[in-house]
């Protein structure tokens, strides 16, 4: 299941990622997961290995149990990979005010920077950016699109 | 409400609106020099110097907009000149202009009262070299009286401008109020898919026309807003991610950074005195409003509720700020003094409540609200009293004023659907009753910031 999720989902939502430094590093990235699996410590592999996102309910920045289980293998696989700096980007869905938005991203960004320094990560290594409602990663207007554009997308700098 | 008793307009009202044009640089379309205004006298054996027909008001021609004949000045760029001028009269809504050929002497009164008309335009356009001189009379077709009679010498390439400023005159002479069209609207335009949209810093008249960019589109730029000079922008910028509030200088072009916050500092708005700006500023999971002083970049923390406080907005006369805030559990907007203490909640109404904006005559507050999933556009009294809703949509937001206060610009944008394909986003405005929503050519673009009356 887990691997079938990866392979499909994954990989789309993995090309689709918004993130100017995510996009460095996608195309090195997806051309060597075709031959040899990612390269370790890369984006690919973070995003392959423990995925590199975690999504949020309307107006929260609640990390819900799915969140925190992904944050958990993001801490251990920046743990296996000690020299790996990250940006985490907040994002939200376009149902508020742009203003407020970006600080409502930097907040989501922030629940998930600070769940990974509780979890032993060195703060020096995590760096956080909001992008408020301006980086959709689905570019529809309905639940499923929202529902995915409330994030805190993690990148490997 | 208007009263029926009207402000007396200065004669010199025209004199006062051009020698708002001394300087103008980098974005001044090359104007080389300024625009000059003579007055012209009254040809007739009185020269008005009363109010004359500015006994409408503006609530009455909202509801039955003013005949005005506008004869063309001329062929060429004196037709161009007609064209804007009833443009910018025909398109606030207040005006039916009408066109005639330009008489000979003195006007029909006669024949233009029994076409329904209350004013009327003459005048002529003479091309010296280089530069322009554009002769206008405003007359009283119930009267017969001139209320107005100004020669305007400026650069050719000034045209639209003398236009904009002879329209401006024709609305305050008419209705007793300062005009708005000889302004600008700074923006941004948007381009590229919606994941990733190119974004640039834009600047245009208010009637959309020489509109052009000042930024590359390199980073994501986001909220300008003009300072009371009208020769400087704050903004938001990504720049080497780092999302931080820059000024843009319009005369020179050149760019610096506001203050060296360590969060993200976002959400601009210049002091109606200009020396300072506030904008806010992330901190853990919050943020904070702070002003800084232009000067010396001295710093001074204004809110630190530990919530998302953001979107403040100066009271004209600079003691007062609207914000929003989630500090109560929701956002919604909250008004405090300018040096910080009690910030007192004005917003009671259904849903959630952002990007506040005062108007410049002070009754008013334009806001956006979010109540099931779709916004409205509104304004209320700062007290929070006289809830009123003007427009509704899929995204309406980022109200900004236009100079007199009587019409908003702001931006609205279409749901994208379930594929993304019905995404579009553009700039309308408004009149503050609700009355009269049109768009501005401007392409796909968001963030409208009005200026004040070009200086």
């Amino acid at each position: 299941m887990k691997l079938k999720l990866f392979g499909a989902a994954g990989l789309a939502l993995f090309l689709a990622a918004c993130s100017d430094h995510a996009n460095k590093n996608a195309n090195t990235g997806a051309a060597v997961q075709q031959q040899v699996g990612p390269v370790p410590g890369s984006e690919a592999d973070l995003v392959a290995t423990a995925g590199d996102r975690v999504l949020f309910a309307l107006n929260q920045n609640t990390l819900s149990s799915d969140a925190k289980a992904t944050l958990d293998k993001q801490a251990a696989w920046l743990a296996k990979y000690p020299q790996v700096h990250v940006q985490i980007a907040g994002n939200c869905d376009d149902r508020g005010t742009e203003e407020y938005n970006i600080a409502l991203g930097e907040r989501r960004a922030n629940a998930a920077h600070d769940y990974l320094v509780a979890k032993g990560v060195d703060a020096s290594r995590i760096t956080t950016i909001s992008y408020g409602k301006d980086r959709p990663t689905a570019v529809g207007d309905d639940e499923a699109s929202w529902s995915q554009n409330r994030n805190a997308i993690t990148a490997v700098q | 409400m208007m009263s029926s008793v009207k402000p007396l307009i200065p004669d010199d009202d025209a004199a006062r609106l051009a020698s708002a044009f001394s300087r103008r640089g980098f974005m001044g379309a090359g104007v080389a020099g300024g625009l000059m205004a003579t007055p012209l006298f009254a040809a007739g054996a009185a020269h008005a110097q009363d109010a004359g027909a500015a006994e409408i008001t503006v609530d009455q021609a909202r509801t039955a907009p003013i005949p005005i004949v506008l004869p063309a000045l001329g062929s060429g760029v004196a037709q161009q000149i007609t064209d804007v001028i009833s443009a910018d009269l025909g398109n606030c809504g207040l005006f039916r202009p009408i066109s005639a050929s330009m008489p000979q002497g003195t006007p029909p009164f006669a024949s233009y009262k029994s076409m329904g008309a209350r004013a009327v335009m003459t005048g002529k356009v003479v091309e010296q070299g280089s530069s322009l001189r554009v002769e206008f009379r405003l007359w009283d077709v119930l009267t017969g009286k001139q209320l107005q009679g100004t020669a305007y010498t400026a650069g050719s390439q000034d045209w639209r401008r003398i236009a904009h400023v002879i329209a401006d005159v024709i609305y305050s002479r008419l209705l007793g109020e300062q005009g708005y069209f000889n302004s600008r609207i700074a923006y941004i335009a948007r381009s590229g898919p919606r994941a990733r949209q190119i974004t640039r810093l834009a600047i245009m008249d208010q009637d959309g026309a020489d509109s052009r960019y000042l930024t590359n589109g390199q980073w994501l730029t986001l909220t300008p807003r003009f300072n009371p000079a009208n020769s400087e922008l704050a903004f938001m910028s990504y720049a080497n991610y780092r999302p931080r509030v820059y000024l843009f200088n319009l005369n020179t072009g050149q760019q610096r950074l506001l203050g060296d916050f360590t969060g993200i500092s976002f959400a601009p708005r210049f002091a109606p005195n200009g020396q300072s700006v506030i904008l806010s500023v992330t901190r853990g999971g919050g943020s904070d409003i702070f002003v800084v002083d232009l000067a010396t970049m001295a710093r001074r923390q204004i809110t630190s509720s530990g919530a998302i406080d953001t979107s403040p907005s100066y009271s004209p006369d600079g003691s007062q700020i609207v914000f929003n805030s989630d500090r109560g559990g929701s956002q919604q907007l909250y008004v405090m003094s300018a040096s910080g203490g009690e910030a007192k909640r004005i917003s009671y109404g259904h849903g959630r409540y952002g990007s506040p904006v005062w108007s410049p005559r002070g009754d008013l507050i334009a806001f956006s609200r979010i109540a099931n999933g779709s916004f409205s556009l509104g304004v209320m009294a700062p007290d929070g009293t006289g809830e009123r809703i003007l427009t509704q949509g899929f995204t309406v937001e980022s109200p900004t004023f236009c100079p007199n206060g009587r019409v908003l610009a702001f931006c609205r944008q279409s749901s994208a659907g379930a594929n993304g394909a019905g995404f579009a986003t553009g700039i309308n405005t408004i009149d503050i009753t609700g009355f009269h929503e049109r768009a501005l050519p401007a392409g796909s673009s968001s963030d409208p910031a009005w200026s004040g009356l070009n200086k």
